[in-house]
Protein backbone atom coordinates (compact mmCIF):
# COMPACT_ATOMS: atom_id res chain seq x y z
CA UNK A 1 0.00 0.00 0.00
CA UNK A 2 3.25 2.22 0.11
CA UNK A 3 3.36 2.75 -3.37
CA UNK A 4 3.27 5.81 -5.77
CA UNK A 5 -0.02 7.77 -4.72
CA UNK A 6 0.20 8.34 -8.38
CA UNK A 7 -3.68 9.50 -8.47
CA UNK A 8 -2.70 11.78 -5.32
CA UNK A 9 0.29 13.16 -7.18
CA UNK A 10 -1.66 14.18 -10.47
CA UNK A 11 -4.31 16.00 -8.50
CA UNK A 12 -1.87 17.81 -6.71
CA UNK A 13 -0.02 18.92 -9.69
CA UNK A 14 -3.77 19.90 -11.30
CA UNK A 15 -4.61 22.25 -8.27
CA UNK A 16 -1.05 23.79 -8.60
CA UNK A 17 -1.56 24.23 -12.40
CA UNK A 18 -5.08 25.73 -11.79
CA UNK A 19 -3.97 27.76 -8.72
CA UNK A 20 -1.08 29.61 -11.14
CA UNK A 21 -3.42 29.67 -14.10
CA UNK A 22 -6.59 31.41 -12.08
CA UNK A 23 -4.32 34.28 -12.06
CA UNK A 24 -2.74 33.94 -15.12
CA UNK A 25 -2.75 38.00 -15.55
CA UNK A 26 -0.28 37.98 -12.91
CA UNK A 27 1.63 34.79 -13.31
CA UNK A 28 1.72 34.38 -17.22
CA UNK A 29 1.34 37.52 -18.94
CA UNK A 30 2.69 40.09 -16.84
CA UNK A 31 6.11 38.39 -16.70
CA UNK A 32 5.72 38.09 -20.36
CA UNK A 33 5.21 41.94 -20.71
CA UNK A 34 8.16 42.67 -18.42
CA UNK A 35 10.17 40.68 -20.40
CA UNK A 36 9.54 41.99 -23.80
CA UNK A 37 10.22 45.41 -22.31
CA UNK A 38 13.80 44.38 -21.65
CA UNK A 39 14.36 43.37 -24.80
CA UNK A 40 12.56 46.46 -26.32
CA UNK A 41 14.51 48.86 -24.32
CA UNK A 42 17.98 47.00 -23.81
CA UNK A 43 17.73 44.71 -27.49
CA UNK A 44 16.68 48.19 -29.51
CA UNK A 45 19.01 50.40 -28.20
CA UNK A 46 21.99 48.05 -27.67
CA UNK A 47 21.49 46.02 -31.27
CA UNK A 48 23.38 48.15 -33.55
CA UNK A 49 26.44 48.89 -31.24
CA UNK A 50 27.33 45.16 -29.97
CA UNK A 51 28.15 42.12 -31.08
CA UNK A 52 28.01 39.14 -28.83
CA UNK A 53 28.83 36.19 -30.52
CA UNK A 54 30.14 36.66 -34.32
CA UNK A 55 26.89 36.56 -36.86
CA UNK A 56 24.83 37.46 -34.06
CA UNK A 57 22.75 40.43 -33.94
CA UNK A 58 22.03 41.28 -30.03
CA UNK A 59 18.92 41.22 -29.65
CA UNK A 60 18.93 37.75 -30.91
CA UNK A 61 21.65 36.92 -28.42
CA UNK A 62 19.26 38.72 -25.60
CA UNK A 63 16.14 37.11 -26.31
CA UNK A 64 17.16 33.53 -25.16
CA UNK A 65 18.96 34.59 -21.93
CA UNK A 66 15.18 36.63 -21.33
CA UNK A 67 13.23 34.22 -21.91
CA UNK A 68 15.70 32.23 -19.49
CA UNK A 69 15.54 34.66 -16.60
CA UNK A 70 11.99 34.50 -16.98
CA UNK A 71 11.65 30.81 -16.73
CA UNK A 72 13.93 30.75 -13.95
CA UNK A 73 12.15 33.51 -11.82
CA UNK A 74 8.72 32.26 -12.55
CA UNK A 75 10.20 28.85 -11.84
CA UNK A 76 10.74 30.27 -8.75
CA UNK A 77 7.78 32.24 -7.59
CA UNK A 78 5.66 29.43 -8.72
CA UNK A 79 6.65 27.07 -5.41
CA UNK A 80 7.55 29.90 -3.30
CA UNK A 81 4.71 31.59 -3.53
CA UNK A 82 2.04 28.65 -3.13
CA UNK A 83 4.16 27.13 -0.51
CA UNK A 84 4.16 30.68 1.86
CA UNK A 85 0.11 31.30 0.25
CA UNK A 86 -0.79 27.80 1.94
CA UNK A 87 1.20 27.69 5.11
CA UNK A 88 -0.16 31.51 5.83
CA UNK A 89 -3.72 30.73 4.87
CA UNK A 90 -3.23 27.02 6.58
CA UNK A 91 -4.73 25.14 3.48
CA UNK A 92 -1.63 23.30 3.21
CA UNK A 93 -3.46 21.19 5.68
CA UNK A 94 -5.55 19.22 3.51
CA UNK A 95 -2.69 18.25 1.52
CA UNK A 96 -0.92 16.94 4.37
CA UNK A 97 -3.87 15.01 6.24
CA UNK A 98 -3.79 13.54 2.88
CA UNK A 99 -1.84 9.92 1.59
CA UNK A 100 0.55 12.28 -0.59
CA UNK A 101 4.23 11.41 0.40
CA UNK A 102 6.65 13.83 0.62
CA UNK A 103 8.44 12.54 -2.69
CA UNK A 104 5.38 13.01 -4.38
CA UNK A 105 4.42 16.26 -3.15
CA UNK A 106 7.42 17.14 -4.11
CA UNK A 107 6.97 15.91 -7.21
CA UNK A 108 3.38 17.78 -8.26
CA UNK A 109 4.97 21.13 -7.01
CA UNK A 110 7.71 21.07 -9.43
CA UNK A 111 5.82 19.49 -12.16
CA UNK A 112 3.40 22.97 -12.16
CA UNK A 113 6.18 25.09 -11.53
CA UNK A 114 8.27 23.98 -14.76
CA UNK A 115 4.49 24.14 -16.57
CA UNK A 116 4.51 27.90 -15.08
CA UNK A 117 8.25 28.37 -16.31
CA UNK A 118 7.25 26.95 -20.11
CA UNK A 119 4.30 28.90 -20.23
CA UNK A 120 5.97 32.42 -19.51
CA UNK A 121 9.22 31.09 -21.53
CA UNK A 122 7.20 30.14 -24.43
CA UNK A 123 4.66 33.41 -24.39
CA UNK A 124 8.05 35.63 -24.45
CA UNK A 125 9.28 33.30 -27.60
CA UNK A 126 6.14 33.65 -29.15
CA UNK A 127 5.99 36.79 -29.13
CA UNK A 128 9.86 37.28 -29.99
CA UNK A 129 9.95 34.86 -33.67
CA UNK A 130 7.54 37.93 -35.07
CA UNK A 131 9.92 40.55 -34.66
CA UNK A 132 13.49 38.77 -34.62
CA UNK A 133 15.61 35.98 -36.94
CA UNK A 134 15.91 33.75 -34.10
CA UNK A 135 17.61 29.93 -34.89
CA UNK A 136 16.18 26.86 -33.66
CA UNK A 137 19.48 25.05 -33.89
CA UNK A 138 18.80 22.27 -30.85
CA UNK A 139 15.54 22.23 -30.04
CA UNK A 140 16.26 19.31 -27.51
CA UNK A 141 19.02 21.41 -26.13
CA UNK A 142 16.57 24.29 -25.45
CA UNK A 143 13.78 22.31 -24.20
CA UNK A 144 15.84 20.29 -21.78
CA UNK A 145 17.45 23.07 -20.16
CA UNK A 146 14.51 24.54 -19.97
CA UNK A 147 12.57 21.97 -18.14
CA UNK A 148 15.42 21.19 -16.18
CA UNK A 149 16.53 24.57 -14.80
CA UNK A 150 12.29 25.25 -14.39
CA UNK A 151 13.12 22.14 -12.15
CA UNK A 152 15.84 23.11 -10.37
CA UNK A 153 14.46 26.66 -9.71
CA UNK A 154 11.05 25.18 -8.70
CA UNK A 155 13.08 23.23 -6.06
CA UNK A 156 15.03 26.30 -4.75
CA UNK A 157 11.15 28.14 -4.51
CA UNK A 158 10.28 24.98 -2.94
CA UNK A 159 13.09 25.59 -0.55
CA UNK A 160 12.19 29.13 0.56
CA UNK A 161 8.75 28.54 0.86
CA UNK A 162 9.55 25.82 3.50
CA UNK A 163 11.91 27.84 5.05
CA UNK A 164 10.12 31.19 5.53
CA UNK A 165 8.20 32.02 7.94
CA UNK A 166 6.38 35.09 6.50
CA UNK A 167 6.67 36.69 2.99
CA UNK A 168 9.12 39.37 4.63
CA UNK A 169 11.78 36.09 4.49
CA UNK A 170 10.78 35.57 1.05
CA UNK A 171 11.04 38.62 -0.48
CA UNK A 172 14.90 38.35 1.16
CA UNK A 173 15.19 35.57 -0.68
CA UNK A 174 14.29 36.82 -4.03
CA UNK A 175 15.25 40.10 -3.89
CA UNK A 176 19.25 38.87 -2.32
CA UNK A 177 20.13 35.26 -4.18
CA UNK A 178 17.74 35.01 -6.76
CA UNK A 179 17.37 38.64 -8.47
CA UNK A 180 20.87 39.14 -8.37
CA UNK A 181 21.85 35.98 -9.59
CA UNK A 182 20.10 35.74 -12.27
CA UNK A 183 21.15 38.91 -13.22
CA UNK A 184 24.55 38.25 -13.53
CA UNK A 185 24.48 35.00 -15.23
CA UNK A 186 24.95 36.13 -18.49
CA UNK A 187 21.52 36.86 -19.46
CA UNK A 188 22.61 40.38 -20.89
CA UNK A 189 26.19 39.55 -21.85
CA UNK A 190 28.81 36.89 -22.61
CA UNK A 191 31.08 36.39 -19.59
CA UNK A 192 33.46 36.71 -22.43
CA UNK A 193 32.97 40.25 -22.04
CA UNK A 194 33.68 40.89 -18.67
CA UNK A 195 37.05 41.39 -16.87
CA UNK A 196 39.13 37.96 -15.93
CA UNK A 197 38.15 38.37 -11.95
CA UNK A 198 34.35 38.59 -13.07
CA UNK A 199 34.71 35.90 -15.58
CA UNK A 200 35.73 33.37 -12.72
CA UNK A 201 32.76 34.55 -10.64
CA UNK A 202 30.67 33.94 -13.20
CA UNK A 203 31.64 30.12 -13.32
CA UNK A 204 30.59 29.88 -9.21
CA UNK A 205 27.04 31.13 -10.47
CA UNK A 206 25.02 28.18 -11.27
CA UNK A 207 22.29 30.29 -13.32
CA UNK A 208 25.27 31.08 -15.59
CA UNK A 209 25.30 27.05 -17.20
CA UNK A 210 21.42 27.52 -17.35
CA UNK A 211 21.43 30.51 -19.36
CA UNK A 212 24.49 29.63 -21.40
CA UNK A 213 23.10 25.54 -22.32
CA UNK A 214 19.74 27.13 -23.37
CA UNK A 215 21.48 29.48 -25.44
CA UNK A 216 23.62 26.87 -27.12
CA UNK A 217 20.49 24.93 -27.84
CA UNK A 218 19.50 28.35 -29.96
CA UNK A 219 22.70 29.30 -32.36
CA UNK A 220 24.78 26.11 -30.99
CA UNK A 221 27.81 29.07 -29.42
CA UNK A 222 28.44 28.76 -26.16
CA UNK A 223 30.83 30.30 -23.38
CA UNK A 224 31.45 26.43 -21.88
CA UNK A 225 30.22 23.40 -23.12
CA UNK A 226 27.10 21.95 -23.18
CA UNK A 227 28.27 19.14 -21.34
CA UNK A 228 29.91 21.19 -18.20
CA UNK A 229 26.46 22.91 -18.50
CA UNK A 230 24.52 20.17 -18.39
CA UNK A 231 26.22 18.75 -15.90
CA UNK A 232 26.11 21.43 -13.35
CA UNK A 233 22.39 22.28 -14.16
CA UNK A 234 21.67 18.27 -13.12
CA UNK A 235 24.15 18.41 -9.89
CA UNK A 236 22.41 21.53 -8.80
CA UNK A 237 18.72 19.81 -9.32
CA UNK A 238 20.34 16.66 -7.69
CA UNK A 239 21.46 19.05 -4.53
CA UNK A 240 18.15 20.57 -4.55
CA UNK A 241 16.08 17.50 -4.43
CA UNK A 242 18.06 16.06 -1.94
CA UNK A 243 17.55 18.76 0.33
CA UNK A 244 13.99 19.16 -0.63
CA UNK A 245 13.03 15.88 0.26
CA UNK A 246 14.85 15.57 3.29
CA UNK A 247 13.20 18.78 5.00
CA UNK A 248 9.77 17.21 3.56
CA UNK A 249 11.15 13.59 5.08
CA UNK A 250 11.51 15.30 8.39
CA UNK A 251 8.43 17.13 7.95
CA UNK A 252 10.72 20.77 8.92
CA UNK A 253 8.72 24.36 9.34
CA UNK A 254 5.80 22.24 7.44
CA UNK A 255 4.84 19.25 10.20
CA UNK A 256 5.49 21.11 13.32
CA UNK B 1 -14.32 -4.94 20.67
CA UNK B 2 -10.90 -3.95 18.35
CA UNK B 3 -9.40 -0.58 19.00
CA UNK B 4 -9.79 2.53 16.65
CA UNK B 5 -6.37 4.32 17.92
CA UNK B 6 -3.80 3.92 20.64
CA UNK B 7 -1.79 6.20 21.60
CA UNK B 8 1.76 4.13 23.38
CA UNK B 9 3.94 6.43 24.94
CA UNK B 10 3.33 9.72 23.39
CA UNK B 11 5.85 12.71 23.71
CA UNK B 12 6.31 16.14 22.09
CA UNK B 13 8.97 17.81 23.21
CA UNK B 14 9.90 21.87 21.51
CA UNK B 15 13.36 22.74 23.13
CA UNK B 16 13.08 22.29 26.81
CA UNK B 17 9.09 22.23 26.58
CA UNK B 18 7.69 18.74 27.20
CA UNK B 19 3.97 19.49 25.55
CA UNK B 20 3.37 15.87 26.02
CA UNK B 21 4.88 13.87 28.25
CA UNK B 22 4.24 9.67 27.82
CA UNK B 23 0.46 9.72 26.63
CA UNK B 24 -0.99 6.21 26.69
CA UNK B 25 -4.62 5.08 26.53
CA UNK B 26 -6.52 4.07 24.18
CA UNK B 27 -9.78 4.61 21.95
CA UNK B 28 -12.28 1.87 21.15
CA UNK B 29 -13.55 1.03 17.38
CA UNK B 30 -17.04 2.82 17.60
CA UNK B 31 -16.22 5.09 20.55
CA UNK B 32 -17.34 8.60 20.93
CA UNK B 33 -15.13 9.93 23.17
CA UNK B 34 -14.12 12.97 24.64
CA UNK B 35 -10.64 14.54 25.21
CA UNK B 36 -10.34 17.20 27.30
CA UNK B 37 -8.59 19.64 29.18
CA UNK B 38 -7.74 23.35 30.06
CA UNK B 39 -5.83 25.46 27.12
CA UNK B 40 -2.53 24.60 26.54
CA UNK B 41 -3.20 20.65 28.18
CA UNK B 42 -1.74 18.81 24.91
CA UNK B 43 -5.13 18.00 22.64
CA UNK B 44 -4.25 19.71 20.07
CA UNK B 45 -0.81 18.70 19.93
CA UNK B 46 -2.12 14.90 20.53
CA UNK B 47 -4.60 15.00 17.73
CA UNK B 48 -2.01 16.64 14.95
CA UNK B 49 0.86 13.84 15.92
CA UNK B 50 -2.11 11.52 15.49
CA UNK B 51 -3.27 12.84 12.10
CA UNK B 52 0.36 13.69 11.41
CA UNK B 53 0.58 17.04 10.94
CA UNK B 54 3.51 17.27 13.48
CA UNK B 55 5.71 14.01 14.19
CA UNK B 56 5.68 12.87 18.00
CA UNK B 57 9.33 13.21 19.42
CA UNK B 58 8.47 9.56 20.88
CA UNK B 59 6.35 7.21 21.38
CA UNK B 60 3.70 5.22 18.82
CA UNK B 61 0.18 6.05 17.57
CA UNK B 62 -1.62 3.25 15.73
CA UNK B 63 -4.60 3.63 14.52
CA UNK B 64 -6.67 0.07 13.36
CA UNK B 65 -3.54 -1.33 13.82
CA UNK B 66 -1.28 0.77 11.86
CA UNK B 67 1.58 3.06 12.90
CA UNK B 68 0.65 6.93 11.85
CA UNK B 69 4.69 7.30 10.99
CA UNK B 70 5.27 3.99 9.21
CA UNK B 71 1.59 3.05 7.39
CA UNK B 72 1.03 6.88 7.16
CA UNK B 73 -1.41 6.18 4.07
CA UNK B 74 -3.12 3.94 5.55
CA UNK B 75 -3.56 6.09 9.00
CA UNK B 76 -4.33 9.56 6.81
CA UNK B 77 -7.98 7.48 4.98
CA UNK B 78 -8.96 5.92 7.89
CA UNK B 79 -8.47 8.99 9.95
CA UNK B 80 -10.68 12.37 9.10
CA UNK B 81 -9.44 15.40 11.35
CA UNK B 82 -11.89 18.87 11.50
CA UNK B 83 -8.90 21.44 12.62
CA UNK B 84 -9.15 23.88 14.99
CA UNK B 85 -7.79 26.56 13.07
CA UNK B 86 -10.24 28.01 10.25
CA UNK B 87 -8.70 27.28 6.59
CA UNK B 88 -9.29 29.34 4.09
CA UNK B 89 -8.23 28.95 0.17
CA UNK B 90 -8.64 32.50 -2.60
CA UNK B 91 -7.96 30.16 -5.15
CA UNK B 92 -11.13 27.71 -4.78
CA UNK B 93 -14.48 27.13 -4.37
CA UNK B 94 -15.85 24.97 -1.88
CA UNK B 95 -16.72 22.18 -4.35
CA UNK B 96 -13.43 22.62 -6.47
CA UNK B 97 -11.98 22.13 -2.63
CA UNK B 98 -13.88 19.21 -1.92
CA UNK B 99 -13.15 17.33 -5.28
CA UNK B 100 -9.14 18.30 -5.32
CA UNK B 101 -8.98 16.56 -1.54
CA UNK B 102 -11.16 13.43 -2.98
CA UNK B 103 -8.23 13.25 -5.97
CA UNK B 104 -5.59 13.67 -3.07
CA UNK B 105 -7.53 10.17 -1.72
CA UNK B 106 -7.53 8.70 -5.19
CA UNK B 107 -11.38 8.89 -4.89
CA UNK B 108 -13.15 9.75 -7.78
CA UNK B 109 -15.90 8.98 -10.37
CA UNK B 110 -19.75 9.69 -10.24
CA UNK B 111 -20.55 7.98 -6.95
CA UNK B 112 -17.98 10.60 -4.92
CA UNK B 113 -19.29 13.15 -7.08
CA UNK B 114 -22.38 12.14 -5.13
CA UNK B 115 -21.24 12.02 -2.07
CA UNK B 116 -19.90 15.72 -2.40
CA UNK B 117 -23.37 16.55 -2.63
CA UNK B 118 -24.92 15.13 -0.08
CA UNK B 119 -22.56 16.25 1.77
CA UNK B 120 -22.76 20.05 0.83
CA UNK B 121 -26.40 19.19 1.47
CA UNK B 122 -26.31 17.96 4.70
CA UNK B 123 -23.91 20.37 6.04
CA UNK B 124 -26.17 23.37 4.51
CA UNK B 125 -23.83 24.44 2.04
CA UNK B 126 -25.31 23.41 -0.81
CA UNK B 127 -25.83 27.04 -1.83
CA UNK B 128 -22.67 27.90 -1.09
CA UNK B 129 -20.59 25.37 -3.38
CA UNK B 130 -18.84 27.47 -6.03
CA UNK B 131 -18.43 30.12 -3.31
CA UNK B 132 -14.38 30.70 -2.18
CA UNK B 133 -13.82 30.17 1.55
CA UNK B 134 -12.58 33.75 2.03
CA UNK B 135 -16.13 34.94 0.90
CA UNK B 136 -17.83 32.57 4.00
CA UNK B 137 -18.81 33.28 7.96
CA UNK B 138 -16.67 31.59 10.54
CA UNK B 139 -19.32 29.38 10.96
CA UNK B 140 -19.72 28.10 7.33
CA UNK B 141 -16.24 27.69 7.15
CA UNK B 142 -16.53 25.29 10.25
CA UNK B 143 -18.80 23.56 8.33
CA UNK B 144 -16.58 23.35 4.92
CA UNK B 145 -13.48 21.67 7.09
CA UNK B 146 -16.56 19.45 8.58
CA UNK B 147 -17.02 18.25 4.79
CA UNK B 148 -13.14 18.42 3.97
CA UNK B 149 -12.62 15.88 6.71
CA UNK B 150 -15.22 13.72 5.40
CA UNK B 151 -14.83 13.55 1.87
CA UNK B 152 -12.62 10.09 2.02
CA UNK B 153 -15.01 8.47 4.10
CA UNK B 154 -12.89 8.04 6.73
CA UNK B 155 -13.36 5.37 9.81
CA UNK B 156 -12.43 7.93 12.49
CA UNK B 157 -13.54 11.37 12.82
CA UNK B 158 -11.26 13.76 14.77
CA UNK B 159 -12.96 17.16 15.74
CA UNK B 160 -10.74 19.37 17.53
CA UNK B 161 -13.00 22.59 18.87
CA UNK B 162 -15.39 22.33 16.31
CA UNK B 163 -18.47 24.29 18.02
CA UNK B 164 -15.73 27.55 19.01
CA UNK B 165 -17.23 30.21 17.80
CA UNK B 166 -20.03 28.52 16.21
CA UNK B 167 -23.93 29.85 16.84
CA UNK B 168 -26.65 27.31 18.67
CA UNK B 169 -28.67 26.36 15.44
CA UNK B 170 -24.98 25.13 13.64
CA UNK B 171 -24.18 23.41 17.07
CA UNK B 172 -27.09 21.81 16.83
CA UNK B 173 -26.77 20.83 13.55
CA UNK B 174 -22.80 19.82 13.56
CA UNK B 175 -23.98 17.43 16.78
CA UNK B 176 -26.84 15.52 15.26
CA UNK B 177 -24.88 15.13 12.27
CA UNK B 178 -21.93 14.09 14.40
CA UNK B 179 -24.20 11.56 16.24
CA UNK B 180 -25.97 10.23 13.31
CA UNK B 181 -22.11 9.50 12.27
CA UNK B 182 -21.78 8.01 15.21
CA UNK B 183 -24.73 5.23 15.13
CA UNK B 184 -23.58 4.55 11.25
CA UNK B 185 -20.12 2.82 13.32
CA UNK B 186 -18.03 6.06 12.98
CA UNK B 187 -15.30 6.38 15.90
CA UNK B 188 -15.35 10.33 17.03
CA UNK B 189 -12.68 11.79 18.90
CA UNK B 190 -13.67 14.92 20.22
CA UNK B 191 -11.91 18.34 21.89
CA UNK B 192 -14.08 20.85 23.20
CA UNK B 193 -14.54 23.29 25.76
CA UNK B 194 -18.14 22.72 25.83
CA UNK B 195 -18.46 20.36 28.75
CA UNK B 196 -22.40 19.64 28.82
CA UNK B 197 -21.64 18.94 24.91
CA UNK B 198 -18.84 16.46 26.12
CA UNK B 199 -21.15 14.91 29.06
CA UNK B 200 -24.15 14.63 26.04
CA UNK B 201 -22.05 13.21 23.65
CA UNK B 202 -19.29 10.98 24.99
CA UNK B 203 -19.44 7.80 26.53
CA UNK B 204 -15.68 8.20 27.62
CA UNK B 205 -13.47 10.77 28.19
CA UNK B 206 -10.00 11.67 28.76
CA UNK B 207 -8.75 14.63 30.84
CA UNK B 208 -5.45 16.27 29.76
CA UNK B 209 -3.07 18.90 32.12
CA UNK B 210 0.38 19.77 31.03
CA UNK B 211 1.22 16.55 28.31
CA UNK B 212 -0.61 14.70 30.92
CA UNK B 213 -3.80 12.11 31.27
CA UNK B 214 -5.39 12.96 34.37
CA UNK B 215 -8.14 11.00 34.41
CA UNK B 216 -9.48 8.17 31.94
CA UNK B 217 -12.82 6.47 32.36
CA UNK B 218 -16.11 6.22 31.31
CA UNK B 219 -18.35 9.21 31.94
CA UNK B 220 -20.65 8.10 33.83
CA UNK B 221 -17.62 6.21 36.22
CA UNK B 222 -15.81 10.09 36.16
CA UNK B 223 -19.32 11.19 37.15
CA UNK B 224 -19.93 8.80 39.67
CA UNK B 225 -16.58 8.85 41.13
CA UNK B 226 -16.58 12.49 42.14
CA UNK B 227 -16.86 12.78 45.91
CA UNK B 228 -19.43 15.39 45.61
CA UNK B 229 -23.09 16.23 45.35
CA UNK B 230 -24.63 19.85 44.89
CA UNK B 231 -27.19 21.66 47.06
CA UNK B 232 -28.81 24.83 45.37
CA UNK B 233 -30.79 26.28 48.23
CA UNK B 234 -33.06 29.22 47.67
CA UNK B 235 -33.50 31.58 51.07
CA UNK B 236 -35.91 33.72 52.60
CA UNK B 237 -32.99 36.30 53.68
CA UNK B 238 -29.78 36.29 51.82
CA UNK B 239 -28.39 38.67 55.00
CA UNK B 240 -28.35 36.09 57.26
CA UNK B 241 -24.29 35.04 57.28
CA UNK B 242 -23.29 31.27 57.02
CA UNK B 243 -20.99 29.26 59.27
CA UNK B 244 -18.07 27.91 58.69
CA UNK B 245 -19.23 25.03 57.68
CA UNK B 246 -21.39 26.46 55.60
CA UNK B 247 -18.49 28.48 54.08
CA UNK B 248 -16.08 26.01 52.87
CA UNK B 249 -18.88 24.30 50.89
CA UNK B 250 -19.92 27.27 49.29
CA UNK B 251 -19.31 27.29 45.36
CA UNK B 252 -21.53 30.00 44.58
CA UNK B 253 -23.57 32.64 46.14
CA UNK B 254 -25.93 34.23 43.73
CA UNK B 255 -29.66 36.08 43.33
CA UNK B 256 -31.21 32.65 43.40
CA UNK B 257 -29.51 31.92 46.38
CA UNK B 258 -26.44 29.50 47.66
CA UNK B 259 -24.96 26.33 45.70
CA UNK B 260 -23.23 24.14 48.00
CA UNK B 261 -20.90 20.88 47.39
CA UNK B 262 -22.01 17.97 50.17
CA UNK B 263 -19.61 15.10 50.53
CA UNK B 264 -21.61 11.93 49.47
CA UNK B 265 -21.73 9.99 52.04
CA UNK B 266 -23.24 12.94 53.90
CA UNK B 267 -27.16 13.07 54.51
CA UNK B 268 -29.74 15.40 53.66
CA UNK B 269 -30.74 16.28 57.14
CA UNK B 270 -26.83 16.91 57.93
CA UNK B 271 -26.77 19.59 55.53
CA UNK B 272 -30.80 21.35 56.81
CA UNK B 273 -29.05 21.16 60.28
CA UNK B 274 -26.11 23.13 59.04
CA UNK B 275 -28.80 25.41 57.33
CA UNK B 276 -30.56 25.65 60.50
CA UNK B 277 -27.90 26.38 62.86
CA UNK B 278 -26.61 29.25 60.76
CA UNK B 279 -30.33 30.72 61.49
CA UNK B 280 -30.87 30.67 57.19
CA UNK B 281 -34.99 30.36 56.26
CA UNK B 282 -35.01 27.88 53.85
CA UNK B 283 -37.55 28.27 51.14
CA UNK B 284 -36.37 25.73 48.85
CA UNK B 285 -33.70 22.88 48.08
CA UNK B 286 -32.64 20.99 45.21
CA UNK B 287 -29.90 18.34 45.02
CA UNK B 288 -27.39 17.47 41.44
CA UNK B 289 -25.23 15.24 40.67
CA UNK B 290 -21.54 16.46 39.87
CA UNK B 291 -21.51 17.68 36.06
CA UNK B 292 -18.59 16.69 33.71
CA UNK B 293 -17.30 20.88 34.63
CA UNK B 294 -17.48 19.89 37.95
CA UNK B 295 -15.27 17.16 37.86
CA UNK B 296 -13.28 18.75 35.33
CA UNK B 297 -12.66 21.79 37.47
CA UNK B 298 -11.74 19.02 40.34
CA UNK B 299 -9.07 17.24 38.46
CA UNK B 300 -7.53 20.26 37.06
CA UNK B 301 -7.83 22.75 39.25
CA UNK B 302 -8.66 25.35 36.66
CA UNK B 303 -11.44 28.20 36.90
CA UNK B 304 -13.05 27.28 33.71
CA UNK B 305 -12.41 24.44 30.56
Amino acid sequence: MNNFNAAGCWALFVKEVKRFYSVSVQTIFAPVVSTLLYLLVFGQVIDTQIEVFSGLEYSQFLIPGLVMMAILQNAFANTSSSLIQSKMHGNLTFALLSPISPFEFYLAFIAASVVRGLAVGVGILLIGIFGFDLSFNSPSWILLFAVLSAAMMGGLGMLAGILSDKYDHLAAFQNFIIMPLTFLSGVFYSIHALPEIWQQASHLNPFFYMVDGFRYGFFEQSDVSIGLSLLVTLFFLTLISAINLILLNKGVKIRK
Amino acid sequence: MSLAVEFQHVTKQYGSFEALKGISFEVEEGAFFGLLGPNGAGKSTLINAMSGLLVPSGGMIKVHGYDVIQDYRQTRRLLGLVPQELIADPFFTIRQLLELQSGYFGIKGKEQKQWIDELLERLALADKANAITNQLSGGMKRRVLIAMALVHKPRVLVLDEPTAGVDVDLRHTLWEFTKELHQKGHTIILTTHYLEEAEALCEKVAIMQRGEVKALDTTSQLLATHPFRYVRVAVENRNTPLSMELKKRLVEDDNAGYLFRLEKEQSMSDMLGMLHHSGIAVKDVRTRDATLEEVFMALTGAAQA
